[in-house]
């Protein structure tokens, strides 16, 4: 019997066991409804669009089935949907919304000054393209856009990880030390329309990682008379941006924490930012995120088989971007080859947004790794682990010297 | 270790709570023998339209790491069962997200089991089947087809039935004592768990041979690179002009997609009695996918390789009986009903008498105001 057998039969005996945790077959979007009724948000608001809206249609259903109550608001639009949430969390509303593709750009004002006004709102966003043509499968575009805003960005590839990433961004996001506002990228198809075996944990388990949400001074109430977002102009806005900067750089060290805190009271949730799969000797490293490492692991093992020293190294958190985290991780490596499911055209080396972040983080090393920068999966293209396969023989190529060539972008898996 | 997988073909909207009953009661059922498993459906069937083929699927495995494999695929290929929730299905399917007109055995995998809820005989359903160029069984449920609709799910049990008849035919996936665990656990509803070991005793197999099965030549196509493809999201239209017809002389037939079938959405069809047709025009009108023939003589003919069965001629037609919507499972072709009935009038109106008696159901919609009251006062009866 394997490992991996072993924990799916200790599972079957968890159920409604000690851990007083549920186990549920449900999607990544129901895990994170079930987040909504266990941190009991206030508010959430609500505009159809695929994948996303798998959310909404969960959290409507609790509601109606008297499982969950909050202020549930169908809104006219991605932009107002958003604006409710915005005010609601100043007064001192915990709050949830999300949104996919071109629904969350259609938000964007509202999104590009949530965090300048320090809300910490939660949202998901279900990977989608971003249309023409009406495309819905995942691309990562949509969410990476407020990557320069002061949201700070999680990737899950599970729906576990989506529960338990949505428990922690509430914890992060309403830590007073951070008031930024966290997306939680679940890739559409893969997690939000697949259901999967998950823990849910019980109430208390919850009250007991997560604290209520306190605004202090800063809450709108008519107790408390402040105005928030007056007009400010050159001689203000910089150090305004400086305080986004230093909270955003605060992030780390509270996400840390709490992925402390939830290790020991859940048993589980992994290395905060990255996840390091069979890296320890690993040669050469292949990076992605989201529901990429399924066929990546596929694919890892098959060439461990043979003996090739390979690893995958899954990028958890985007922002904070856990530049120390992949320097420790890559650095040892002769080649790294870097999966986008996302596009930036016209960018370095006509590279996705990941291959260029992950260049500038290991440009200080020493020694550093040759880069592959390769696009895959967009518009929901399936990754197979003979893509992967492939990709990871580029990386080997140039790490041997090889014709692939580091000042390029390699489209994987497109008929030509 | 293994990994076993399933398939429910079924009708969008209509059957969309079965299916995801019965995926879900696989994984559920496999939980109890300690494997681990997915439930989803086809990402492009989503949004569901009406009768639409569309796909869900579970997947189980007896590892974590076996089951990875399988995750973020669209659709697993080699499937040990296909459940195919009605039989009119077995003609073929086509998404809405469009792949061609698919063969209903083509994800099955050797030696698998096409399971189907018929009230048709083995052999006449394996005539309507396509050729598979390798053996399988064919298992039947013996049940009419059931539809419910977006808001409202009829639980008649064929969702549990289905699930009984799976242990049967493929007990390596779920044995009878788990299903009936997990359907229990579900519905906490024992008649439900009666009515799937009553499937399991029931269910009849049928072995099909390799070349068993109609000859028609599933559609297939080839899909451009980008280097081919015309840049900007252009699609070039089709020939606009109306269609020639070999001896009619006048009509108008417009020109439609020749690979774009939308037949096997239907559930129903419209039959018409030509004798009474008074030329109104209403149905040709109000037929959102232009599906009327304009004959010589100035009839409306609905052609049955492009209606989808939706019932809005029968609901527009002013003339009493004039246009009826038949259940699909009465027809074996896409045959023009005005050539049969200019053929032979007499012939055409008892088929068309002995269509409609035959095959009453209604799959979706109503035909006159108040029907569903009378419907409900039938059923309290
Ligand atoms: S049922 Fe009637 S209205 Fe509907 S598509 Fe067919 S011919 Fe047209
Ligand atoms: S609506 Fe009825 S009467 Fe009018 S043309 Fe069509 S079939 Fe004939």
């Amino acid at each position: 019997m394997s490992p991996a057998k072993a924990t799916a039969v200790k599972r079957v005996e968890a159920t409604g066991g000690p851990s007083g945790e549920t186990e549920e077959l449900i999607s990544g979007s129901e895990a994170i409804a079930h987040v909504c009724r266990l941190a009991d948000v206030d508010v959430i608001t609500a505009y159809p669009i695929r994948p996303y809206d798998t959310v909404m249609q969960c959290v409507s259903q609790m509601i109606s089935n008297g499982d969950f109550d909050c202020e549930f608001i169908v809104a006219e639009s991605e932009h107002s949907q958003f604006e409710i949430v915005k005010h609601a969390s100043a007064v001192g509303a915990r709050v949830f919304c999300g949104s996919s593709g071109v629904g969350w750009f259609y938000a964007f004002e509202a999104l590009a000054v949530t965090a300048g006004l320090r809300l910490p709102m939660v949202a998901m966003v279900g990977n989608r393209a971003l249309d023409d043509p009406g495309a819905f499968g995942v691309e990562h575009n949509d969410a990476l856009a407020v990557r320069d805003l002061g949201w700070m960005l999680a990737w899950v590839s599970t729906a576990q990880e989506a529960l338990d990433t949505a428990l922690i961004a509430y914890r992060v996001a309403e830590d007073p030390r951070v008031f930024l506002p966290c997306a939680i990228s679940c890739d559409g198809a893969f997690l939000t329309h697949s259901q999967a075996i998950v823990n849910v944990p019980s109430q208390e388990m919850v009250d007991g990682f997560l604290p209520p949400y306190d605004r202090a001074e800063k809450q709108l109430h008519p107790d408390n008379p402040i105005t928030i977002a007056p007009q400010a102009n050159e001689d203000w806005l910089m150090e305004m941006r400086r305080q986004n900067d230093m909270a955003a750089r605060r992030a780390r060290d509270v996400i840390i924490e709490a992925y402390e805190d939830f290790g020991a009271k859940f048993g589980r949730g992994g290395e905060p930012f990255i996840e390091r799969y069979m890296m320890e000797d690993a040669e050469v490293a292949l990076v992605g995120m989201g529901t990429l490492a399924m066929p990546v692991k596929v694919a890892v093992r098959k060439m461990r088989e043979q003996g090739k020293k390979v690893g995958f190294t899954r990028v958890r958190w985007f922002r904070p971007f856990p530049t120390q985290e992949l320097q420790d991780a890559l650095g040892g490596t002769k080649a790294v080859a870097v999966i986008d499911r996302d596009y930036s055209f016209g960018s370095t080396f006509y590279s996705g947004t990941l291959t260029n972040e992950l260049r500038s983080a290991l440009y200080p090393l020493e020694s550093r790794p040759k880069i592959v920068s390769t696009i895959a999966g967009l518009g929901g293209r399936e990754v197979t682990a003979d893509n992967v396969i492939e990709i990871a023989g580029m990386a080997f190529d140039v790490a041997e010297g090889g014709d692939v060539s580091e000042e390029d972008t390699y489209w994987i898996g497109v008929r030509e | 270790m293994s990994t076993a997988s399933v398939e429910v073909v079924y009708r969008g909207i209509f059957q969309k709570t079965m299916a995801k009953n019965i995926c879900r009661g696989v994984v559920l059922a496999a939980r109890k023998e300690g494997k681990i498993g997915i439930a989803f459906g086809r990402y492009s069937d989503s949004p569901e339209r009406n009768g639409i083929p569309a796909k869900q699927f579970a997947v189980v495995s007896d590892s974590e790491e076996e089951l990875e494999e399988h995750l973020s695929r669209y659709e697993p290929d080699n499937n040990d069962v296909t459940i195919v929730a009605d039989d009119t299905l077995c003609k073929g399917v086509e998404s809405w997200a469009w792949y061609g007109l698919q063969p209903i055995n083509k994800l099955l995998g050797d030696g698998g089991t096409l399971v189907v809820t018929s009230t048709q005989s083995a052999n006449k359903l394996i005539k309507t089947i396509h050729r598979k160029g390798s053996p399988y069984d064919l298992a039947i449920v013996k049940a009419a087809a059931s539809f419910s609709g977006l808001w409202v799910y009829k639980d008649d049990h064929t969702d549990v039935r289905l699930l009984g008849a799976l242990a049967k035919v493929a007990p390596h996936i779920v044995s009878l004592d788990s299903i009936t665990k997990a359907i229990s656990e579900q519905w906490k509803d024992e008649s439900k768990v009666a009515s799937a070991m009553k499937a399991y005793d029931m269910v009849e197999s049928t072995p099909v041979g390799a070349d068993q099965g109609s000859d028609a030549e599933p559609f297939s196509f080839s899909m451009p690179g980008w280097t081919k493809m015309e840049e900007g999201l252009v699609i070039r239209g089709i020939d606009q002009k109306p269609q020639e017809v070999p001896g009619w002389d006048g009509g108008y037939v417009p020109s439609r997609n020749p690979t774009f079938k939308k037949f096997s959405t239907r559930t129903m069809r419209p039959v018409i009695n030509f004798d009474t047709c008074t030329k109104c025009t209403l149905c040709w009108l109000s037929c959102p996918d232009t599906c009327f023939d304009i004959t010589p003589d100035g009839f409306y003919d609905a052609n049955m390789e492009a209606c989808c069965g939706c019932g809005v001629c029968e609901a527009v037609c002013p003339v009493a009986e004039c246009v009826t919507m038949v259940n699909e499972e009465a027809f074996e072709d896409n045959d023009s009903q005005w050539e049969m009935w200019t053929k032979d009038t007499a012939g055409y109106a008892a088929w068309l008498t002995e269509k409609i008696a035959d095959k009453p159901t209604r799959s979706h919609g109503f035909h006159h105001v108040g029907q569903y009251a009378e419907e409900i006062a039938d059923e309290s009866r």
